[in-house]
């Protein structure tokens, strides 16, 4: 039930908001994140965005499994 | 993808002390992802994924699910999930009551239910109310506004449940869990100190996980590594944060109160589950229309799913596993769910 994919808002309007993943719109509650703005990634659950996708952090973890791709070439190279 | 699992091994082998270890899950989506990725086959043999208790539509007990059933004969429009349709009771299910004629609809949201709801005046619409924490929000904000707006023709059958008393259940007497992989969605919502008491009480640390393979070998060097020293960390930060959505914890607290609940395999525990506030009370489907959960709600024969969601057994250890009991006919819910363990290990040949 948890689709772990992050939808980003393209249209906001009150209380529903407009989020698009690869093409397909939606309309999805953001009542539980009022703080939300167009162009933010919110993870989506029954059709009520339950939280607003930290860029940075989803960056660092990107970064990090970048490192550890980097690190075990190097090991390779090495070896 | 290659390249980061061979470092994660690398980590894991580094943290490794040898013993056997085993790290239960207790989120449908983390079993689904760890038998999809292969992760258990990745892991040196002393430290074992186990699932927990993490599919809500598996969790649910025998009585519940056919008092469900029996509702759909009532001439009420059933409003649920996809995963529950399927699940057999003892005499039918909600997908053979449709295909008799009754009225069992499938939503993506209940939102959706409600607005099918507004749309259907002359329908009486049933939400089978099913899910944890990251579910209970999107019931409440039905019910918020089918109450704001005097809608009349909507109600919950409330069955939610919440995870920390089940956690509790599993270790309270003892167990061999040395770990948990926390849910990432339900955390989202209530953020991580809910299981500080695993550390303070039982010894038993965790970490809450994302749901990528990535994610999820991250979170098993990160409790592998606090093995000594257990502690609850966030692994996916990217959505969750220590303090979880508080305006999503408002809501849930404003709509319902707390309750006792009875989960398949594990019976009644106390303060597990969810009940609609008394201010609320016109669309709680229970009063609404005396529904009575019926006292054999007994477990269907041989299906050994209650063990299963403790973690007791292995999916393939259940004599049905993979004859009597397959997707196409399944005999327990663990073999319905997209999230079940059992549908897990059946669909990725584990």
């Amino acid at each position: 039930m948890c689709i772990a994919v992050a939808q980003k808002v393209v249209k906001i309007d009150g209380d529903v908001a407009e989020t698009e993943l690869n093409g397909l719109k939606r309309r999805v509650s953001i009542a539980m994140v009022p703080d939300v703005k167009i162009g933010d990634y919110v993870m989506v659950h029954a059709g009520v965005a339950i939280s607003i996708v930290d860029k940075e952090t989803a960056e660092e973890d990107l970064k990090l499994w970048k490192e550890m791709e980097e690190a075990l070439r190097e090991s390779f190279k090495q070896n | 993808m290659q390249d980061i699992i061979n470092t994660a091994k690398k980590l894991i082998d580094k943290y490794n002390i040898g013993e056997p270890i085993k790290i239960m899950e207790v989120c449908g989506s983390h079993t689904m992802a760890i038998s999809k990725y292969g992760l258990r086959q990745i892991l040196p043999p002393n430290i074992k994924l186990i699932s927990g208790p993490g599919c809500p539509v598996c969790v649910t007990a025998q009585n519940e699910i056919d008092a469900v059933i029996s509702l759909a004969g009532k001439g009420m429009t059933i409003a649920t999930f996809g995963d529950l349709i399927r699940v057999p009771g003892n005499n039918s299910s909600l997908q053979e009551e449709r295909a008799k004629g009754k009225d069992v609809k499938v939503f993506y949201s209940p939102i959706d239910a409600l607005e099918y709801a507004k749309a259907n005046p002359s329908k009486e619409v049933v939400f089978i109310g099913i899910g944890f924490e990251t579910t209970i929000p999107s019931v409440a904000l039905t019910i918020k506004e089918a109450h704001a707006k005097k809608i009349k023709n909507y109600s919950v059958y409330c069955l939610h449940k919440t995870m920390p008393k089940a956690l509790e259940a599993l270790v309270v007497n003892g167990s061999d869990i040395q770990g948990f992989l926390l849910p990432g969605h339900v955390s989202a919502i209530t953020g991580s100190a809910i299981y500080n008491f695993l550390v303070d009480k039982y010894k038993i640390g965790g970490v809450v996980s994302g749901f990528e393979a990535q994610d999820i070998l991250m979170s098993v060097v990160m409790i592998l590594k606090n093995m000594k020293n257990p502690k609850i960390e966030i692994q996916y930060k990217r959505v969750v944060r220590e303090e979880g959505n508080a305006d999503a914890q408002k809501l849930i607290e404003e709509v319902f109160e707390v309750s006792d609940a009875t989960w398949r395999g594990l019976g009644v525990i106390e303060g597990s589950g969810l009940k609609i506030r008394e201010k609320y009370s016109e669309y709680d489907a229970e009063k609404k229309f005396n529904i009575k959960k019926p006292n054999n709600g007994t477990e269907i024969k041989g299906c050994r799913c209650g063990d299963v969601l403790k973690g007791l057994i292995t999916p393939k250890q259940c004599p049905l596993f993979g004859k009597a009991c397959t997707p196409l006919n399944p005999v327990g819910p663990c073999m319905v769910s997209s999230e079940g363990s059992c549908a897990a290990y059946y669909k990725y040949g584990e």
